[in-house]
């Protein structure tokens, strides 16, 4: 299985584990993932405004780049803004005509856009998955943590169901965790509110933390790297011990018996290698 | 600001740019039960809608709502006419943006701790809502 890969400006950086571990999962399960060369940053946010075209530029250069190959990435935003414009590029003529004839590309939607936890459930399949399992998640409560990006719109993201998504918790039953539900799995966790409204990321992490932890869970997943960060900087301390969050791929790659060796707390010098 | 034909300026182009007719809304409340940031909010989500139909422009672009709003987009999904009131509340950000207040936020306005720790995607995402 061949794949275009778009990695995206924070997993070179702030999570650049997330990258590292699916590389190393990924190579174990033959899935190939081939960077762009050359790729800029997603846009980061799709534009809301039809006339925010500008905002499409760097999208679409992206879209046009795979080369109407099957284009994947892992971080939630990056694969909510590629899937998004390429859903109005073929939406939209007069969007298309724009960008297109700015950018001096072909584009008009054709192509997979996909997030690598799709190519699990539908290229290899879960089952495949836990065939290949070595290091089963035997006994680790996990609870999966969806956040906004990766559902909604879902008529767009066509990923899951938008109010009960089940695929990270298949995921990780084939990886042969003791899943637990938690209610506030979709919830938003504040998004960029933590960088200027830092009081009301407090509340909903507290809110998605606390429900976590009714629900039994000892860890969360989750594929966004804000979210991740939110879930780990913004809640308010009431002593007990934090519950553990994790990129999904650190859980694939340690099913699948690959060591990940983690310098103190700087997830950009996380070290992948074959044990 | 009003038309001639005395309609909000604002309101025809949001049907425009945003596809979303604030009209077609009938003040369920259902994007308010949704919200996840209702405690911050000094204008309820469906009273966001409420205020586009009125043509209150002028209160819009004076509340922290939309500014607080994180385009969660479960407004959007629990929403039974299919507004998208996400867009909504980026043409009103954009109209107080463009033609009020100018940029709101940027790299001067990081510490050097959270530029160091922030995620690349939150920084980027962050300028592109309070900056055009």
């Amino acid at each position: 299985m061949r794949y275009r890969y778009f990695p995206g400006c924070t997993l070179k950086g702030q999570a650049k584990n997330m990258e590292d571990t699916t590389m190393a999962a990924a190579e174990a399960l033959g899935i190939e993932l081939e960077e762009l060369s050359e790729w800029q940053c997603c846009g980061a946010v799709f534009p809301l405004y039809e006339d925010e075209l500008i905002s499409l530029l760097s999208p679409v250069r992206t879209l046009a780049a795979a080369e109407g190959e099957p284009l994947v990435s892992l971080c939630a935003a990056c694969h909510h803004v590629l899937k998004r414009a390429q859903e109005l590029m073929k939406r939209s003529e007069d969007a298309r005509t724009k960008v297109t004839d700015f950018l001096e590309v072909e584009y008009s939607g054709e192509g997979r856009v996909l997030h690598f936890l799709e190519v699990l459930r539908d290229d290899l399949g879960f089952d495949k998955l836990a065939e290949m399992v070595k290091k089963p998640l035997e006994g680790r409560k996990a609870a999966a943590y969806y956040g906004c990006l990766l559902l909604r719109p879902s008529k767009v993201m066509q990923f899951d169901d938008p109010e009960n998504p089940s695929i990270m918790e298949d995921m990780l039953k084939a990886l042969g965790a003791d899943v637990v539900k938690s209610p506030y799995r979709t919830e938003c966790c504040g998004a960029y509110l933590s960088v200027t409204e830092e009081g009301v990321a407090a509340d909903t992490v507290d809110r998605i933390l606390e429900s976590a932890r009714n629900a039994g869970a000892e860890l969360l997943i989750t594929a966004c790297p804000l979210c991740r960060y939110n879930l780990e900087n913004c809640a308010r301390s009431d002593g007990r011990e934090p519950i553990k969050v994790y990129y999904f791929s650190e859980l694939l790659a340690e099913a699948m018996g690959l060591s990940v060796e983690t310098a103190d707390d700087d997830s950009s010098k996380e070290e992948v290698s074959q044990r | 600001m009003t038309t001639t034909s005395g309609k909000s300026r604002l309101i025809d182009e949001m049907k425009a740019q945003s596809g979303q007719d604030p009209n077609s809304c009938y003040q369920c409340g259902k994007c308010s039960a949704a919200c996840p940031v209702t405690a911050a909010l000094d204008l309820m989500p469906h009273q966001v809608i409420r205020y586009l139909q009125l043509g209150l422009e002028d209160e819009l672009a004076k509340s922290k709502t939309p500014w607080i709003c994180a385009s969660c987009f479960t407004c959007a999904a629990r929403c039974p006419r299919d507004i998208d009131l996400a867009r909504m509340m980026e043409g009103i950000r954009l109209s107080v943006l463009r033609c009020r207040e100018g940029n709101k936020f940027g790299p001067a306005d990081l510490t050097p701790e959270q530029l160091e720790k922030l995620p690349q995607q939150a920084l980027v995402s962050g300028f592109r809502k309070y900056n055009k």
